[in-house]
């Protein structure tokens, strides 16, 4: 018998071992991609927020040299002071504002100046610009006239909560807030009634054509949010065939932004809802129908406190996605602000940075929130998904389905209906007034917004999106789901993929700006380039591909690993010969749901695309902006089309793949 | 020196302790089953031995090489799980592939060795199939022959049976250890079923809350349980309280039976312990050491046998429950109700500390 040695302590290594290096490196690799993609990015927005300029002339001074002698030096304040100068026109100084010297000493006070001697009295220096070079602190420049008439005083920064004092102080900017919350509310409160009715109808009616109502019910998925504004514009605005029905409203402002958002936001919801509904068992059904219960209070009593939890759920995506879309109220809001368009207009139009990062935090809050709520809700989900349901099979009532029919093709004609008018308004001369059909929408290389090689940009970076973007979202979640140890290090790590969920996008793009733009970063070199395209939106669509893979990795047996360890195979061989074949499905998912998200987005992309790396969703926004509508129209269905040609890839591949190498599915 | 010998082993979760200072020495060949309550450790010391989860504590000693802290991939061994693991996306005989390549064995060698191994878990023909398309029974031979492919020197088995019905279970176990005792490969058995272990294995290594309560040949185990545990966890156990009267006897009631009493001194409190099958019925004459008449208050049919529950005058409350078999039964006339002379042979009987069972 073995006698009781002295207890030696183990080291519960890894081992120092190719694989171990390799998981570590991997995870390290990922993790650095999320930290500097998003994380440090996201930093830059708090410290933008909190950075507040100010002119300070009393910093600097100025000396003539005047008839042979340097007269006494005299600091900007002091001009300022006598002649009654008003700094940047009384407006609050930017990171951007400029003073000329000239215009802060009048003229005639400098006749017959040969020369000048202007002083940085600052500690951080930078007040003084001249030509592209900014003073040292303390440092005297000597001045030509010509020279001296071209200096420029520039703000100094301070770090304080002025910003938002002005942001809340601010009516127009404030009211934002309130219109957010009304446009976002008022949509979830229509959409998910709506998503639920038609959820409703294909899980529990016998109505035909089910299969197609569920493909028209997620086309909105394959559209920028753009488009459906555009439509509306068209069925609703000004020579609009549906006009009237607005009874004398303006289909620009809240009406149309809710409009168009509940075309937008309908498949989401909708989704969520059916698998809830999917899940329901059929035997608690049984039941109350034993006990002799209503329709309605069946209704009441089983089928919506089974599906609670998705509709939570669902009201809250709905929520963060309108109030995080910039799209519609871009095309459709008109002057109605809401806080997405706010942090556009102040960073696009006025270059007012700070402000537009006090949007994005003020925006971050109830992102956050909702974001929390809605993981909580569909964690409980899950949970009552596990039990083991027998599932409901629907019976024939015939009232009942033909109701449930004309519901389903209502909503289905509001869905086809605003296409249909973006795809006719595309294809006519000038709708409504030449109704000869024509191609010259399509001559994108006529208008402003990078004419087709947008359009190809757009392809291109879809397609790297979905490439480099699987590889990393799958490998990152098989580190989380099946690496043994490194328990803190893979708990950080999720913890940092289910974080671009509660970022607006619009946020991430301003965020990107403040980061890869600054000319300190070693990093700027990507600025403007494809690569911080791809880099970005992979990370904005992060989470729901890393929850995909997840949910596909913890269906497979957790002892593979360790079968495959015991037979002495390295880590990355059973990657590729097991998991990856097996997972194969929900690989093309997320491929493909990258993909069609990189072909819609516009928030985080329009702050960061460049001349040469424009995209077709920008195009969309910037030939709506400059008044081509019907070929922002035609380019907003260049993008459809293209995402239904995914898909249907996606589809035929699948079917392939699965007569072929998924052959061990169909027993 | 033994093949596998484990030092001192202790895993700990936090502040639970799974695997308790387990020391145990195993011979090249031998076949040995961790037997224990669901809980108490088994897959845990499992896993230690394998190294997919690390010792808190202790050493682990392999054909004389230390392998405390090397990862699986540098161990030498086979491993099957409950749920066989076996690759969804490979054929049967790719999946008994796996381990045998990147390993510089030429595609010829590869395709002999499987051959050769679905012939020794008798799936010849069931190569090109899928694992879904077999039966449990035969998919876990296959998680035998993938785990065998490579020739390891020690076979592990986590509750291999645990999944398949009754019937199969049965003529698996006896093809599980005719196939070892063929390959002479070291295995450890890990079950929670007492049937099982005592008739796969050479020896039993009974576990409880972590730690070893007895390590025996399966007869050991059963006829000298060193603790009332394994007493009670291997088969049946009546546990009477009673006590010592005198060197060689105990009473129980009113009961005085002879017994050994080694390590008890007179008047001290003991538990008496009994098996059921151990009572004797026939032949119990009036020299028959501890005999006593007893009434039949109720019987349990249990297939082969019939369980019975008997008071005895001089047992006032106590009861004793006494295995008869069904020939017995019909050749004694035994019935409820009816009365019968029984006997406990005293080596027969064992004593532990009060307050067992
Ligand atoms: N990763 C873990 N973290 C915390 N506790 C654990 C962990 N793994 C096992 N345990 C605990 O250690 C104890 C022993 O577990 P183990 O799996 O070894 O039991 P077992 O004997 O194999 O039981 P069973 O027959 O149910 O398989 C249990 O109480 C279990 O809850
Ligand atoms: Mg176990």
């Amino acid at each position: 018998m073995a006698t009781a040695a002295p207890a030696a302590p183990v080291r519960t290594v890894l081992a120092t071992r190719a694989d171990a290096w390799l998981t570590r490196g991997f995870i390290l690799a990922i993790m650095l991609y999320l930290v500097v993609a998003l994380a440090l990015p996201l930093w830059t927005v708090f410290v933008k927020s909190v950075e507040v300029y100010r002119f300070t002339p009393e910093r600097v001074t100025v000396a003539f040299f005047r008839e042979g002698a340097w007269e006494p030096a005299r600091s900007l304040a002091a001009w300022i002071e006598e002649t009654g100068y008003v700094l940047n026109d009384g407006l609050r100084a930017s990171e951007r504002s400029r003073e000329r010297l000239v215009a802060i000493i009048p003229k005639k006070a400098r006749k017959g100046v040969e020369k000048y001697r202007v002083r940085d009295l600052s500690e951080e220096g930078g007040l003084l610009l001249l030509e592209g070079r900014l003073s040292r602190p303390g440092e005297v420049w000597e001045l030509a006239r010509r020279d001296f008439a071209r200096l420029r005083l520039r703000p100094e920064s301070h770090i304080s909560l002025d910003n938002y004092r002005y942001y809340f102080a601010t009516p127009a900017l404030r009211s934002s807030i309130r219109n957010s919350f009304l446009t976002s509310g008022l949509t979830t409160l229509i959409v998910i009634p709506l998503a639920f009715g038609f959820a409703y109808a294909l899980t529990r009616s016998c109505m035909p054509f089910k299969g197609l109502f569920k493909l028209i019910a997620l086309v909105p998925i394959l559209v920028p949010s753009l488009l459906p504004g555009i439509g509306l514009v068209y069925l609703f605005g000004k020579q609009g065939l549906f006009t009237p029905l607005l009874m004398g409203h303006d289909i620009y402002g809240p009406i149309g932004i809710v409009m168009a958002s509940t075309f937008f936001t309908f498949p989401h919801a909708f989704l969520i809802i059916l698998t809830a509904l999917s899940i329901s068992d059929a035997r608690l059904y049984e039941a109350a129908e034993a006990l002799r219960a209503s329709r309605f209070r069946i209704f009441r009593t089983v089928t919506l406190p089974g599906a609670r939890y998705g509709l939570i759920s669902a009201a809250f995506v709905v929520f963060t996605l309108v109030i995080t879309d910039f799209g519609v109220p871009k095309v459709i809001g008109g002057t109605f602000n809401v806080l997405a368009l706010d942090i556009y207009k102040q960073v696009i139009g006025q270059q007012n940075f700070q402000i537009g990062a006090v949007v994005s935090v003020v925006l971050l809050l109830p992102a956050t929130v909702a974001f929390a709520v809605d993981r909580i809700a569909s964690r409980r989900q899950v949970a009552l998904l596990t039990a083991r349901a027998v599932p409901l099979v629907p019976r024939p009532h015939r009232r009942f389905d033909v109701a449930m029919l004309g519901f389903c093709s209502l909503v289905a004609v509001y869905i086809l209906g605003i296409l249909v008018m973006c795809q006719l308004a595309a294809l006519f001369e000038f709708w409504p007034y030449n109704l000869s059909f024509s191609l010259k929408n399509y001559d994108f290389d006529r208008m402003d917004g990078g004419g087709w090689a947008a359009y190809w940009n757009s392809i291109r970076m879809a397609g790297w999106t979905a490439v480099i973007g699987t590889a990393i979202v799958f490998c990152g979640a098989y580190i989380v789901e099946k690496i043994r140890g490194l328990v803190q290090l893979r708990a950080g790590f999720h913890l940092l993929a289910m974080l671009p969920m509660a970022v607006p996008g619009m946020v991430l793009g301003l965020s990107y700006i403040f980061f890869f733009n600054d000319p300190s970063n070693p990093l700027n070199f990507l600025y403007g380039t494809m690569a911080i395209l791809v880099i970005s939106t992979i990370v904005h669509f992060y989470t729901v591909s890393h929850l995909t893979a997840l949910t596909a990795l913890k269906q497979m047996d957790p002892e593979f690993e360790a079968v495959s360890e015991s037979l002495k195979q390295p880590l990355w061989r059973m990657f590729t010969r097991i998991t990856v074949p097996v997972c194969l499905p929900a690989i093309l998912d997320i491929a493909i749901y990258l993909f069609v998200n990189a072909m819609t987005t516009v928030s985080a992309v329009v702050f960061l695309y460049s001349t040469t790396t424009a995209l077709a969703s920008v195009a969309v926004l910037n030939m709506d902006d400059a008044g081509d509508i019907a070929p922002a129209a035609a380019m907003g269905m260049m993008i459809f089309y293209t995402n239904v040609g995914a898909r249907l890839l996606q589809a035929l591949s699948s079917r392939v793949l699965l007569t072929r190498t998924q052959a061990w599915r169909l027993r | 020196m033994s093949y596998l010998r484990l030092e001192n082993i202790t895993k700990r979760f936090g502040a639970f302790t799974a695997v308790d200072r387990v020391a145990l020495a195993i011979e090249e060949g031998e076949f040995v089953c961790f037997l224990g309550p669901s809980g108490c450790g088994k897959t845990t010391l499992l896993r230690a031995i394998a190294g997919l989860d690390f010792q808190s504590e202790g050493r682990i000693l392999q054909a004389g090489r230390d392998i405390s802290a090397l990862p699986p991939r540098e161990r030498d061994f086979g491993i099957v799980f409950q749920s066989y693991a076996l690759f969804p996306n490979l054929t049967v005989g790719q999946n008994i592939a796996y381990g045998l390549e990147n390993r510089g064995l030429p595609r010829r060698r590869i395709t002999e060795r499987v051959a050769e191994l679905l012939r020794l878990v008798g799936l010849e023909d069931q190569g090109d199939k899928y694992p879904a398309q077999l039966s449990g029974g035969q998919q876990q031979r296959v998680a035998l022959a993938r785990a065998l492919a490579p020739s390891p020197g020690l076979l592990l088995l986590d509750e291999p049976l645990s999944a398949l019905d009754a019937k199969v279970r049965l003529y698996l176990r006896h093809e599980i250890r005719d196939l070892q005792r063929e390959l002479n490969v070291t295995t450890i058995m890990v079950t929670h079923d007492q049937e099982e272990a005592l008739s796969i294995a050479d020896r039993i290594v009974v576990m409880h809350r972590g730690r070893i309560e007895q390590l025996g040949t399966p007869i050991e185990i059963y006829q000298n349980p060193a603790t009332p545990f394994v007493a009670d966890f291997v088969g049946t156990m009546n546990f009477l309280e009673g006590t010592v009267v005198e060197a060689g006897r105990a009473r129980v009631a009113e009961l005085v039976l002879e017994c050994p009493t080694d390590g008890f001194a007179p008047g001290d409190r003991v538990t008496v312990a009994i098996r059921p099958e151990d009572v004797v019925v026939r032949a119990v004459t009036a020299e028959t050491r501890n005999r006593f008449a007893a009434r039949i208050l109720r019987t349990d049919f249990l297939g082969p046998f019939l369980r019975v529950e008997i008071g005895a005058e001089r047992l006032g409350a106590v009861r004793l429950l006494v295995d008869l078999s069904i020939n017995l039964v019909r050749d004694l006339d035994i019935e409820l109700g009816g009365g019968l002379e029984v006997a406990v042979p005293p080596e027969r009987i064992r004593l532990y500390p009060p307050g067992a069972g």
